[in-house]
């Protein structure tokens, strides 16, 4: 597991043109071995002055590109390395289950009843359809623009286009959600550097620029737990706030398909359509790259591409920089983006979860 | 019907008298003197206005369904019991709990449904508390 942090690292700081003697600070999350931030920092041979492994679930490694944004405006590092590496496929428990959730103090009240994270989101999915009228099929059209771009991605876990009928078809997994309504489980890791400014002009490499950062938890509250919205109510607000724009004038965005109802419901709460209105908005193709109102995660997402460690937020973030770099697959690519979003679901959704969102530019924005 | 497993829970100070309750066969809920919040989950401080002085009392054992699903694939000791259906019930009293509905037909189960609570017991663990389909 240390190996794959490491090697994505590697990867990452050799396409910046950066070497490990050049990272000053170190950020990862629950997915980094041992002592975390300790662990790899030993491993990895860094010498770091500024660390963050705030845990937050598969968001985590968007909120960490705030966060290292904000440690370099405060002048407290130069160049941020973030890591995620994880084997769900080959090794490891499966999603969802964690000793530390025994000892959580809503554990006696929620780890008795056969809860599965796939159950999670149909209840979310359920609710919002019961409130909205929303369907399967609607849900269904976000796994089909999904695979339209996966089919060009030599590296997907799923290349195969697949249609409505098909991800009806497939079987149900937990009432209304079926199984190509679920990401996939992939082994894998990416990386991450941020650096200052003063730094970024000296690299060679095309660079994106980080214009916003929002980031909030929801969970149950007093217990009137409410499924049809997420934290992204909040995150989104923030990060658009920051960068002085709004979601009409997003290009591409990378959000959070950890399931299709994960997508819908983050569409409505970042604004891109009123709530309720998810379903239709992903009806007509809104989704589909080049041409769609709103290309979204161009690599095939989670639901086809990859999901290491169960987590997707850090695949997240590489894509949208692809599309700002240009550097997307030329099927997929957007003649001219300008301003990407990546949104990060952490957690459950709408149960108790992590939201995170990142405006990015490119380079002279 | 299919018994559903008892899974073992950590009774700590804050939840001691819910379990304690439900060993009587009585669904006990903490509300808080300040702001009259029924607390869910129960804690000995009350997250809604931060007070700390809160008063069991027997709720009515009656909610409606919020949302629910039925789980296909089971993990762990739940494998066996699939299909079951896992929901979100709304107590008369506010709280919007996790739990099983107890039935023989999973498609009889609707958003809205009303239900009522069953104890459940098993070996060397705290009851659980479920609900079936109300009359």
């Amino acid at each position: 597991m240390a190996q794959i942090h490491a090697e994505v690292a590697l990867g990452a700081l050799s396409d910046a043109g950066l070497e490990s003697r050049d990272v000053d600070a170190y950020f990862c999350a629950g997915d980094a071995p041992g002592f975390g931030p300790l662990s790899m920092a030993e491993y990895l041979g860094l010498r770091c002055r500024y660390m963050d492994s705030t845990e937050m679930g598969g968001s985590s490694y968007v909120a960490h590109v705030g966060h290292a944004a904000a440690a370099i405006a405060a002048r407290k590092c130069q160049v941020a390395l973030i890591t995620l590496a994880g084997r769900p496929r080959t090794g490891g428990p499966p999603p969802g289950t964690s000793s530390a959730a025994d000892l959580a103090p809503e554990g006696p009240f929620e780890l008795r009843f056969g809860m599965t994270i796939p159950a999670a989101y149909a209840m979310a999915a359920a609710r919002h359809m019961h409130e909205f009228g929303t369907t399967s099929e609607q849900l269904a059209e976000v796994k089909v623009a999904a695979s339209l771009h996966a089919q060009h991605n030599p590296h997907a876990f799923l290349r195969q286009a697949v249609t409505v009928q098909e991800v009806i078809d497939s079987p149900l997994v937990a009432d209304p959600l079926h199984r190509l309504d679920c990401c996939v489980i992939t082994d894998g890791g990416g990386a991450l550097v941020v650096v200052s400014p003063e730094v970024a002009r000296s690299l060679p490499r095309r660079k994106a620029k980080v214009l916003g950062h929002g980031e909030a938890p929801k969970h149950g509250g007093d217990g009137r737990l409410d499924l049809t919205y997420t934290g992204a109510v909040w995150s989104g607000p923030a990060a658009f706030g920051e960068a002085g724009v709004t979601p009409a004038d997003i290009d591409y965005a990378s959000i959070y398909d950890s399931f299709t109802i994960t997508v819908l419901e983050t569409l409505e709460d970042l604004g891109f359509c009123a709530k309720g209105e998810g379903g239709r908005f992903v009806s007509d193709g809104s989704l589909v790259a080049p041409d769609g109102r709103l290309p979204f995660n161009t690599d095939g997402g989670g639901l086809c591409n990859n999901h290491p460690s169960n987590r997707g937020g850090m695949t997240k973030v590489i894509e949208a920089v692809r599309q700002l770099r240009g550097e997307a697959h030329p099927a997929v690519q957007l003649p001219d983006c300008r301003l990407a979003l990546v949104h990060g679901t952490g957690g459950s959704l709408a149960t108790r979860m992590g939201s995170a969102t990142l405006i990015l530019g490119q380079e002279d924005a | 019907m299919k018994t559903l497993p008892v899974p073992p829970a950590t009774v700590t100070p804050d939840n001691a008298p819910f379990f304690a309750a439900l060993q009587d066969g009585r669904l006990d809920l903490p509300r808080c003197d300040d702001c009259d919040a029924v607390v869910w989950y129960p804690r000995h401080h009350c997250p809604a206005c931060g007070g700390s002085s809160l008063t069991w009392f027997t709720a009515s054992g009656r909610g409606a369904v919020y949302s629910f699903t039925v789980v296909r694939r089971g993990q762990g000791e739940w494998e066996a019991a699939a299909p079951y259906v896992l929901a979100y019930v709304e107590l008369d009293e506010g709280p919007r709990v996790l739990t099983n509905i107890l039935t023989e037909d999973p498609s009889q189960v609707r958003i809205g449904a009303r239900v009522e609570a069953v104890v459940e017991r098993g070996e060397g663990a705290p009851p659980v508390l479920r609900f079936r389909l109300g009359v």
